[in-house]
């Protein structure tokens, strides 16, 4: 290809769009190890504020992983069974139902947060557990999981399959965990790194349904930025980069090997 | 259809409530389990969405129609000079934010789909970086980029003595949602851009046409539904986010903060329950038109966060 100033224009805008993603995260990461930010880089490094976010705040960024493990849970025991049915079956009443589960994801987590919170708002064993949290992370990343399992399991051909198994002599239980689940690991797999991160980085529901008690890892950088020295605030950031690159790496990764081997099917195809 | 199988399986007609079933999940395959069994299998899904989504949702609305106004509660976000202008200031946003996201990201998406340089894979990849960061991180992001103590504003303050600060107003939630919006946006740009024919291209080129008419007329339709639904993603979000603004100030009048301060500091519970509903109505709408100007499943698999 011919690289002419079209070619470098564009690879200049790209590069400075680049620029706009990664420098405010390299500046954030650097400030939470270094001794003072306002005397720069120059005053030197430290793990220091690590540790004080730590210190501070290591309760809500536990309660973070144990809702987003919950989250995963809940979203595979009934996300999956129903992924199954909605692709198995479709019927209008089955969109319709699609329509209303995917809802929480379009209408903003404020609107869905105050239904909660009238509804169960009363409810005060329950309005003051991390159930409460479980519950609106539940309702916004289940979609997802259906979606994710749901598209796998349109791309495989289950009828085939279901008949195999069934002629062989296996009952649905069976032909369920033994061949249908087991085919759908892509998308299982797809669907649960979505989910987890989702769960953890989820603020706009959170914030309204936490309590003093019930701080998640999103609600405690809010409240760092708010109130604690720009140190801290960047320590705490960096933390929460640390736990979820290996996650989005993985997604990534789940991802460019479906396309690898949707193209090898392609060429497949076109050699037939 | 169903009655046959039953008998055929040796059963009795099913009662009542599980006559129903062949009805709401269409016509029996074989291999699939029966009714009785996908109806257990959605009963999780099923209990999760009514008892904590449409139930709430219902009783909210309920809940506003009964208020002091009534229905008339619904329209006050029209009828509220206050409100109204917070509704017109969001849509400009989130209509800008849409347009500068469709137009860096197609330029540069399309780039990367193009042409194979060195450090390509990693440009894509940091692009796509802030795809889960939560809308508290972007504004922090906000403040390191336009801060007081930010870059932008460090090397103006170098350049001509003046300090650049935007990061505490509007402009700062705009550069906020650019930020967050360019991994969803160009990530759909990519993926339509990669099914692009590039043989068309050649023909148009071989029968003279000059680049802004193939631009317009073979690359552009290409990548049409691709930044539809992308743009529409993006849309709904910035007209829902809250936590960007929440970092970088209580004071930035966009709906979803006006929503926050009505319930937390107003108690004001019926407004803040019919704007919410007004604003939910609206962002499912451009979802739903856009679902149906360019397909099913366009809208699947980004959003979420901010």
């Amino acid at each position: 290809m011919r690289r002419d100033w079209k070619f470098y224009s564009q690879l200049g805008l790209t590069i400075v769009l680049c620029l706009f993603i990664v420098v405010p995260v390299v500046m954030s990461a650097l400030a939470g190890v270094t001794v003072n930010v306002f005397k720069g880089l120059s005053s030197g490094l430290t793990l220091r504020w690590v540790f004080e976010v730590w210190d501070l705040y290591a309760q809500s960024i536990l309660l973070s992983l144990g809702i987003a493990m919950a989250c995963l849970v809940v979203t595979l025991l009934a996300g999956v069974p129903l992924a199954y049915v909605l692709v198995r079956r479709p019927s209008r009443m089955m969109r319709l139902f699609e329509e209303l589960l995917t809802l929480p994801v379009a209408i903003p987590g404020l609107a869905l947060a105050l239904a909660l919170l009238i509804t169960y708002g009363g409810v005060s064993g329950y309005r003051s557990s991390w159930l409460f949290i479980l519950t609106g992370h539940v309702l916004f990343t289940l979609p997802f999981m259906v979606r994710s399992v749901a598209a796998v399991m349109a791309a495989m051909d289950m009828k085939m399959l279901e008949e195999g198994a069934a002629s062989l002599g296996a009952g649905f239980w069976r032909r369920f965990f033994g061949v249908i689940v087991p085919n759908a690991k892509p998308g299982i797999l797809a669907g649960a790194l979505m989910v987890v991160t989702l769960s953890i980085g989820e603020f706009n529901l959170t914030w309204m349904l936490h309590t003093p008690l019930t701080k998640t890892l999103p609600v405690g950088l809010a409240d760092a930025y708010a109130s604690m020295r720009l140190e801290i605030g960047s320590a705490y950031t960096l933390i929460f980069f640390v736990l979820i690159m290996p996650l989005l790496i993985a997604m990534q990764a789940l991802a460019d090997r479906g396309k690898r081997a949707s193209r090898r099917i392609d060429t497949a195809e076109d050699t037939l | 259809m169903s009655s046959v199988e039953h008998i055929k399986e040796g059963r009795s007609r099913p009662s009542f409530p599980l006559s129903l079933l062949p009805l709401v999940f269409g016509r029996a395959t074989p291999g699939a389990g029966s009714p009785a069994i996908l109806a257990l299998l959605m009963l999780p899904g099923l209990i999760i969405v009514a008892a904590f989504f449409a139930i709430p949702m219902a009783l909210v609305a309920m809940r506003v129609a009964d208020g002091p106004d009534g229905l008339a509660t619904y329209f006050v976000i029209l009828t509220n000079e206050r409100y109204l202008a917070s509704l017109i200031q969001t849509l400009v946003m989130s209509g800008g934010v849409t347009v500068t996201a469709l137009i860096l990201c197609g330029i540069c998406g399309l780039f990367l789909v193009r042409n194979r340089f060195a450090g390509r894979n990693v440009i894509t990849a940091l692009l796509t970086l802030p795809l889960s960061f939560p809308g508290t991180v972007v504004g922090f992001m906000v403040i390191m980029l336009a801060g007081r103590q930010g870059v932008i504003g460090s090397v103006t303050d170098a350049l001509w003595g003046e300090k650049i600060v935007f990061a505490y107003e509007i402009t700062g939630l705009f550069v906020g949602y650019l930020y967050f919006s360019i991994p969803r946006v160009i990530l759909a740009v990519m993926a339509s851009a990669e099914k692009l024919d590039p043989q068309l291209e050649e023909a148009a080129r071989s029968l003279g046409a000059p680049t802004w008419r193939v631009v317009k007329d073979v690359i552009l339709p290409g990548l049409m539904p691709g930044l539809v639904s992308s743009g529409a993603i993006c849309f709904a979000t910035a007209m829902g986010a809250f936590g960007t603004a929440f970092t970088l100030a209580t004071d930035i009048d966009v709906l979803p903060m006006v929503i926050y301060t009505e319930f937390t500091r107003n108690a004001n519970i019926a407004v803040a329950a019919a704007l919410s509903i007004a604003l939910g109505a609206m962002t499912w709408a451009v979802l739903a038109a856009v679902r149906v100007f360019v397909g099913n499943g366009a809208t699947s698999g980004t959003g979420g966060g901010a």
